[in-house]
């Protein structure tokens, strides 16, 4: 129990921390934030057209978050690289706190600016005509969803940022494995019109899985251009994508604290 | 989570760790009584980083065993960092924070409460003259102010056990004079005191006991003192200006002792190791004199510990070492 508090009360600072630093280097959070509403007008304006228009922007969203989330991954890498790099880490890791806490406050922190980021995106969403049809209820659980999702991402991006080591390596690897991985997916478009075994690892696909549920539960209803199907996790979206979130962040979150473990002591 | 009273602060047993095909401890064996400072010193590279790394729990040795303030590093790093200050090139203070909101924040995670740590963080910050600059970014501060931050932070708990990695590199006179008193002060208060340097001069200024490193071994360690008698004795230099009467002085400094002289050919200048300096400066002298040898720059010193450095290790110690302030 007192390892619990410890652990929370150590990664809220560490969080804190990242929090200040983000605050202090405007620049970054900018461009965090100007990214997914890139992608909302690009997507809605130059492809929208010819996907299905008004029903289509309203369709976007789902992708939208579920893409703008994962994304946040690459500042993770790249903040626990950067710390790693300047010997932020070593600071830490020489004060009696657990291993889990540099990790934990680290994510934590980017959960905190998947929470803005979305904030951001709504408004951006609102604008371009998405509306919530569903229950409040059922959109604070889309929220919630989002939010599970993103932690899951931030994990993955801990373990890049330390497996890379360096600040270059991180900003590469860190980045070029969310275009495949958000791109081939629901997110955007249909999966129907893939080729075979693309159309089953895009069905499949965590992203797909996010966006589904994150529409069914706002009531954006996909427009007739973009088909769902009906494979087993387009109709099982919420379960499959809370399952996918949960076991992405237990997998990923022993695979850092391993490596991270391997790198110093306990 | 014992905690013997007795027994060294600081002590490593046959530490050894490689970096793919690269040797960085090869066996490294160190040993400091409490309230008292160790130098570790030697060339860029040889050793010592990695070294106060595996003693600090940040990197986990090949071999060997390391005990910090009674806990075994190895078995409960989770003690040695209760009982462990850092700071140094590779413990970083945050550029982003202030130095305030920097020591609140280690002090919070040593455990300290909200109200103690802001209190704790505003002595520090006195106590090392940064009150000025304790609400700027400390991104913005000097070298000198850095460091102090930095050593700041690895005194918030007050712990036993002090490392300092490279103290003074790049500082000016004055930062580093700044940096040897608060060591003082810290061994004053009963604190032991690890701190590896490339100048001689601060392990000879500081350290009780100095652990020369190289080449990921210990080839040397003692006292300061020790290891300049192991050089031998005092060293007598003398100038002999004439071109043609030097083979013959070389003769009569060679009768002197069982070392022969080294000469430096452009200067003139030779240099003789000797266990009764008094003696044979009056003797050589007198010689040379009946031979017709006129001399100049006559220098009785004991050695520096640049000459054991020299001795030591076969190579002078600024060999490798770059970038240092001298």
């Amino acid at each position: 129990m007192i390892a619990v508090r410890r652990l929370g009360r150590d990664s809220s600072l560490i969080a804190w921390r990242n929090l200040l630093n983000l605050r202090r280097t405007p620049g970054s959070v900018i461009a965090a934030l100007v990214q997914p509403v890139m992608f909302v007008l690009l997507l809605a304006y130059v492809f929208g057209g010819s996907l299905g228009g008004a029903g289509y922007r309203t369709f976007l969203m789902g992708g939208i978050f579920a893409q703008a989330v994962t994304f946040n991954a690459a500042f993770t890498a790249l903040g626990l690289a950067g710390d790693m790099d300047k010997g932020i880490v070593d600071r830490f890791r020489s004060l009696p706190m657990p291993a889990m806490a540099v990790l934990l406050g680290r994510t934590l922190s980017d959960l905190t600016m998947s929470a803005v980021t979305l904030a951001v995106t709504s408004l951006c969403g609102l604008l371009v005509g998405w509306r919530i049809a569903g229950s409040p209820a059922d959109a604070l659980l889309a929220y919630a969803l989002i939010l599970l999702f993103a932690f899951a991402m931030s994990w993955v991006g801990a373990a890049i940022g330390l497996l890379a080591r360096s600040v270059e390596v991180a900003q590469s690897a860190g980045l070029i494995w969310l275009f495949p991985v958000t791109f081939v997916s629901s997110a955007f478009v249909s999966t129907q019109t893939m080729p075979g075994p693309l159309r089953t690892v895009a069905e499949w696909n965590p992203v797909s899985a996010t966006a589904t549920a994150v529409r069914q539960l706002f009531a954006n209803p996909p427009p007739g251009g973009v088909p769902a199907g009906d494979a087993w996790p387009v109709v099982h979206a919420l379960p499959y994508a809370v399952f996918c979130a949960c076991l992405i962040t237990g997998a990923f979150m022993l695979l850092a604290l391993g490596r991270f473990r391997r790198i110093t002591l306990g | 989570m014992s905690k013997p009273q007795s027994g060294p602060a600081i002590r490593a047993e046959g530490l050894t760790k490689r970096f793919g095909s690269k040797r960085a401890l090869a066996g490294v064996d160190l040993e400091a009584a409490p309230g008292t400072v160790l130098g570790v010193l030697g060339p860029n590279g040889a050793g010592k980083t990695t070294t106060v790394r595996v003693l600090t729990t940040l990197l986990r040795p090949d071999g060997g065993r390391a005990w910090m303030a009674g806990h075994d590093v190895l078995a409960d790093p989770e003690g040695v960092r209760r009982d462990l200050g850092l700071s140094g090139q590779y413990a970083a203070v945050d550029e982003k924070l202030t130095g305030r909101e920097n020591l609140y924040l280690v002090a919070r995670l040593y455990g300290l409460g909200r109200r103690a740590a802001r209190v704790r963080a505003g002595e520090l910050l006195a106590g090392f003259d940064l009150e000025e600059a304790a609400d700027r970014p400390s991104g913005t501060y000097s070298g000198g102010m850095r460091r102090r931050l930095d050593l700041a932070g690895a005194l918030v708990a007050r712990p036993p056990v002090v490392v300092l990695d490279e103290p003074t590199t790049g500082l000016d006179p004055r930062g580093r004079a700044d940096t040897w008193r608060a060591v003082r002060e810290l061994v004053a208060q009963g604190t032991t005191v690890l701190l590896t340097t490339q100048y001689l001069e601060e392990a000879d200024q500081l350290a009780d006991s100095v652990v020369v490193i190289e080449h990921g071994r210990v080839v040397a360690h003692g006292s300061a003192s020790e290891l300049k008698a192991r050089v031998g004795g005092e060293r007598l230099s003398l100038t002999v200006a004439q071109t043609w009467a030097r083979p013959a002085a070389a003769d009569i400094l060679s009768s002197l002792g069982a070392h022969r002289p080294e000469l430096e050919p452009r200067t003139g200048r030779f240099t003789v190791t000797t266990d009764h300096g008094a003696q044979t400066l009056e003797y050589a002298l007198g010689c040379l004199r009946l031979a017709d040898i006129a001399v100049r720059d006559v220098v009785l010193a004991q050695p520096t510990l640049d000459d054991a450095f020299l001795a030591l290790t076969g190579q002078p110690a600024s060999a490798g070492a770059q970038g240092g302030g001298r």
